[in-house]
Parts: C-alpha cells; sequence; structure tokens
C-alpha cells in the first residue's frame, strides 16, 4: 500500500530483486514485460481488487444484519450504504491527499481534493521515468475502499443503538481526517517511515495491506464509540449477560463468505503491481497465505468453542475467520504456509476468549468487531518480523501505539463532543421500538410475524 | 345431541401424525396454531457468544377439534397414542363441555354443524 518510493523499488527495482531469486535458478531472469503491459496490468490489478474489496461493503453490510435482532436489520442495512458512500466523497474531497500529500517523515498532509492525473504516461512516459505506473483513477479507487473498510468495521459495534445521522458525522470524520492522516504515517512515506523511526527503533513500520492500519484504526474507533455509547439496553442488566441472538446466522455466514473473498483483492492488491511475472508469484503467494489464514481461524475457533462451550458457536467460528484474516494482513506475503495458519489460527484463538472478556468489562460490541479487527490486527502487525527479517518488534510496537493512541484519543474526543451537542443514543423508547421504525419508519421484514 | 371441544397442545413435529391418527378416528375438521409456552419442561438453555441464556417459552402447536361426546374418548386416545415421544414437553390435552356449534354457511346447528 506505500505508494512512491516503494513503488519504485516493486516496479523497477524488480531486475534486482530477480537477480536474487535467480542466483538459484541458473542465473535466468524472467522475462520483462513490456512497459505498455506493466502499466495495464498494474492498473488492471488496482481496478479488479478494488472492485472485489468494494464488495467487502456489502459483506459487511450482510454480517451485520445478521447479527443485530430483526427491528433494527434495515437501520444497519442503510448504515452501510450510507457509509460507503460518505467515505467515497470524504477520500475525494480530503482523504487521499491527507495520506500521500505528506511530506517524507512527516505527520500530515496536503487539505486538497483529489484529481486525476495521468499526463506523464499519456505524453509518451516510460516506466523508468514515472512516479508511478498505472492510471491514477485506478490507485486513488483501491484507496478509497479501503477507508471505506474501515468505517464499515465501527457500524457493527455501534449498531441497534447509535443514532443514524450523529454516526455518519462520525464517519465523515474518521474517514476523511482520522483514517488518512494515520494512513499517510505509513503508506505516504511519513514519519513510520522517517529515517529517524528506522535508527531508533531498528526498522521501519511494516504493515503491508493495513492490519493496523485499516482494521486496527476501525477497531480503535468503534471501542471509543462503544465507550461512549454505552451498551443496548438490558444487555448486561442484573450483572449478567443477557444475549440478544441475531436475526438470521445465513446472513451473517454469508456476509462472512464475502469478506473472505473480498479479502483477496484487499491483500492481493496490496501488492500494487502486476507487470512483472515476480509481482505475479508474490500476489499468487498472497492469495494462499490470505486464504489459509482465514482456514486455520475458523477451525481453531470452531475446535475451542466446541471445548470451552460444549458446543460450536457459530457467530464466534465466522469472527474467527475475520480474526485470521486481519492477523494476516499487515504480512501477506513474506510467511510460508505453515506461518500464515499458525497466525490465523492465533487469531481464532484471540476472537474466542476476547468476545465474553468484552462482555465482562460491558463493553457491548454486537458483531465482535473489536476482538476480530482491533486484537488481531495488533496480533498481525506484532508478529510481522515472524516471517519478515526486514521487519523489528521494537518498531511494531512502536507504530501500534502511536496510531493506536492518535485514533483512539481523537475518536474518543469526537465521540464525547457528538454525545454533549447532538447526541448519539436512540432514546429508550426507540430502541425498544427498534431503530427500523423509528429512525426510516419501515421494518426489515414486514411480513414475519413476531411473536 | 352433547358434544366436547378438545384442545391439544403438542410437539409440532408430531403434528402430521396426529393429523392422520385423528383422519383415521373420523375427525373432518380442526384448528391448528403456532403457539409458544412452558409447562414441568421449564424451557431451555442455549448459549450465543459465549453467554447463556434461557429460551423461557417453547414452541409447540395448539389443536382444536370438535365433536361429539360419544366420540371424544376415542379422540382423546389417538392424540395421546400419536404425540407420545415419552420424553418431556409431550404435552396436553383438555376437554371442555361445549354447548353450542353453527355452521355459518348454512345455519345448521348442534353435532350437524361439526
Amino acid at each position: 500500500m506505500k505508494k512512491n518510493s516503494v513503488m519504485k523499488l516493486a516496479v523497477f527495482a524488480f531486475a534486482a530483486l530477480s537477480t536474487i531469486s535467480a542466483a538459484t535458478a541458473q542465473d535466468a531472469e524472467p522475462v520483462a514485460a513490456s512497459d505498455a503491459a506493466a502499466y495495464i496490468f498494474n492498473t488492471v490489478l488496482f481496478l479488479v481488487m478494488g472492485m472485489v474489496v468494494m464488495f467487502m461493503a456489502a459483506g459487511f453490510c450482510m454480517l451485520e444484519a445478521g447479527l443485530v435482532r430483526a427491528k433494527n436489520a434495515a437501520t444497519i442495512c442503510l448504515k452501510n450504504i450510507a457509509l460507503y458512500s460518505v467515505a467515497g466523497l470524504m477520500v475525494w474531497l480530503v482523504g487521499y491527499n491527507l495520506i500521500y500529500g505528506v511530506a517524507e517523515g512527516g505527520l500530515i498532509g496536503k487539505f486538497l481534493w483529489w484529481t486525476p492525473d495521468d499526463a506523464f504516461a499519456l505524453k509518451g512516459g516510460t516506466a523508468a521515468d514515472a512516479e508511478s505506473w498505472y492510471a491514477s483513477g485506478s490507485d486513488w479507487y483501491f484507496q478509497m475502499v479501503f477507508v471505506a473498510t474501515a468505517a464499515s468495521i465501527v457500524s457493527g459495534t455501534l449498531a441497534e443503538r447509535i443514532k443514524l445521522w450523529p454516526f455518519l458525522i462520525f464517519t465523515a470524520l474518521l474517514t476523511g481526517f482520522i483514517y488518512p492522516i494515520q494512513a499517510s504515517w505509513e503508506w505516504g512515506g511519513g514519519v513510520l517511515n522517517a529515517g529517524w523511526y528506522k535508527d531508533a527503533f531498528g526498522a521501519e513500520f511494516s504493515d503491508f495491506a493495513g492490519s493496523t492500519l485499516v482494521h486496527s484504526t476501525g477497531g480503535w474507533a468503534a471501542l471509543a464509540g462503544a465507550i461512549a455509547l454505552g451498551a443496548r439496553k438490558g444487555k448486561y442488566d442484573g450483572g449478567r449477560v443477557h444475549p440478544f441472538p441475531g436475526s438470521s446466522l445465513p446472513l451473517a455466514t454469508l456476509g462472512t463468505f464475502i469478506l473472505w473473498l473480498g479479502w483477496f483483492g484487499f491483500n492481493g492488491g496490496s501488492q500494487l503491481a502486476l507487470g512483472t511475472i515476480s509481482d505475479a508469484i508474490d500476489v499468487s503467494k498472497i492469495f494462499v497465505n490470505t486464504n489459509m489464514a482465514a482456514c486455520a481461524g475458523v477451525v481453531s475457533a470452531a475446535i475451542l468453542t466446541q471445548l470451552v462451550y460444549k458446543k460450536v458457536d457459530l457467530t464466534i467460528v465466522l469472527n474467527g475467520a475475520i480474526g485470521g484474516l486481519v492477523s494476516i494482513t499487515a504480512e501477506p506475503l513474506a510467511p510460508a504456509i505453515w506461518q500464515s495458519v499458525l497466525i490465523g489460527a492465533v487469531g481464532g484463538v484471540i476472537v474466542t476468549f476476547a468476545v465474553p472478556v468484552l462482555d465482562k468489562m460491558k463493553i457491548d460490541d454486537v458483531v465482535g468487531a473489536i476482538p476480530a479487527h482491533l486484537l488481531c490486527g495488533i496480533w498481525g502487525t506484532i508478529v510481522v518480523p515472524l516471517s519478515n527479517s526486514e521487519a523489528s518488534f521494537l518498531a511494531q510496537l512502536v507504530g501500534i501505539v502511536m496510531i493506536g493512541v492518535f485514533v483512539f484519543a481523537v475518536s474518543l474526543a469526537l465521540w464525547f463532543a457528538l454525545k454533549l451537542t447532538v447526541g448519539i443514543r436512540a432514546s429508550e423508547q426507540d430502541e425498544l421500538m427498534g431503530l427500523d421504525k423509528t429512525e426510516l419508519g419501515l421494518e426489515a421484514y414486514p411480513e414475519f410475524v413476531s411473536a | 345431541m352433547q358434544m366436547k371441544y378438545i384442545i391439544a397442545i403438542v410437539k409440532p413435529q408430531k403434528l402430521d401424525d396426529i393429523r392422520d391418527a385423528l383422519t383415521r378416528t373420523g375427525v373432518n375438521g380442526m384448528t391448528v396454531s403456532d403457539v409458544k409456552g412452558f409447562g414441568r419442561q421449564k424451557g431451555h438453555t442455549e448459549v450465543y457468544r459465549g453467554a447463556e441464556y434461557t429460551v423461557d417459552f417453547v414452541p409447540k402447536v395448539k389443536l382444536e377439534v370438535a365433536v361429539e361426546s360419544s366420540q371424544a374418548a376415542a379422540v382423546v386416545d389417538a392424540i395421546r397414542v400419536a404425540a407420545k415421544t415419552d420424553r418431556i414437553g409431550d404435552g396436553k390435552i383438555f376437554v371442555l363441555e361445549l354447548s353450542e356449534a353453527v355452521r355459518i354457511r348454512t345455519g345448521e346447528t348442534g353435532a350437524a354443524a361439526l
């Protein structure tokens, strides 16, 4: 996901990379594509993978619609399509240039809307002289759908009790400012890539596709929101946990499958290039590792819930798939397959144990987004040095803390500012009636009679 | 002519067996509704996302049949045999006196309306 300097490396220094691997392969290099072919394939990678990531918005929507009660299902659908749209507008208006307009080693980018600029390639420029070798719109689109993913994480945690418009105001601030500023520190070549950072902590921060930048960021914002908002009415009455079973587990399962599919675009597309044979090989490795981590997350969550609860808990197993995927996202390329399996399996363990712990703390996370995205995001980022020798544990830890403190503190301040001004919580009466009737004036399933 | 009104609360999955048994007994009409409730079974527990909770009201089917008094014992017996699984929660049968019945279309009354 890191552009400019790293893009140049990926596209142009592939000769050097291939020399290393070729040393074992009879000193031959893979044949090179023409500049035009590389440009087109790089662009196609962004566009196709971006479309798949866009569909993750549908995955989140179905997962959340299945895990809320029927009386709030239509509202969560509206929030999901609205947050995607708000993210699109904000990333165009300010987000993109906040991410990529940052100075080297800097903290904050430019407040400037995005416009496409493809003049260099159109006027006969070549890859060797280019800043970037793909259509600018394809990259904008790919970045935009990532921002939407972080916003999707928030809606699930806060479901069934947050008012629609305050939620969308927060979404605009998250997607326009909070996410872009912290993402610039890493993917824009900002502070987490600064020379002093590397000197002080042994390496640059490393987050390939966004375990921290996307998933933990969404998770921190969700956690801050859950604290400001409080639990759903009746959830923890009498010191006990009162479950509110979801309205449709098949829908939740479909949503999880869609997210899993989308993750191939999320991680695979983050290779950022498909113009060389080595890039094609790397994207394929990423697909395999991403898949194995999710498989391991599902199996470990299934076994653990069977052992702990004597029954397999489907919704925790679904969280296990997401947990495995988030865990591998910080480094989906370098691990051997067995390492991916291990990394993903730990993700399944984390969600299984974190779900009841959050309930003990009375933090009401309707869909389990905080365990799956925040905690597994931290785990996935910490474990990068296991397979990537260029990363350091200390550098990973410092980056996690910097981004965590920034996102959580700003989010918490914004949530409380909204709470004290417009209010963020639906009235008790509205919550009992269900937000579908009070916010939208309709029902998600009008022909189902509720007894 | 004396009539009885028989109400049976039974397990939903036994409904087809009961209907067949009653048809064989000569009953030619019944009313069925989906209901919830509890008796000595007192609900059961389920687990959702690591937390146990009690489902107090168990889904049941309520069956209502009006018959001539002479038929009542056979009908009760047919329901009891067909609904029985020997497990807790098999349900109950109630028999009430029925003072009148009217067929709306023709205006017939009493046993002729059944």
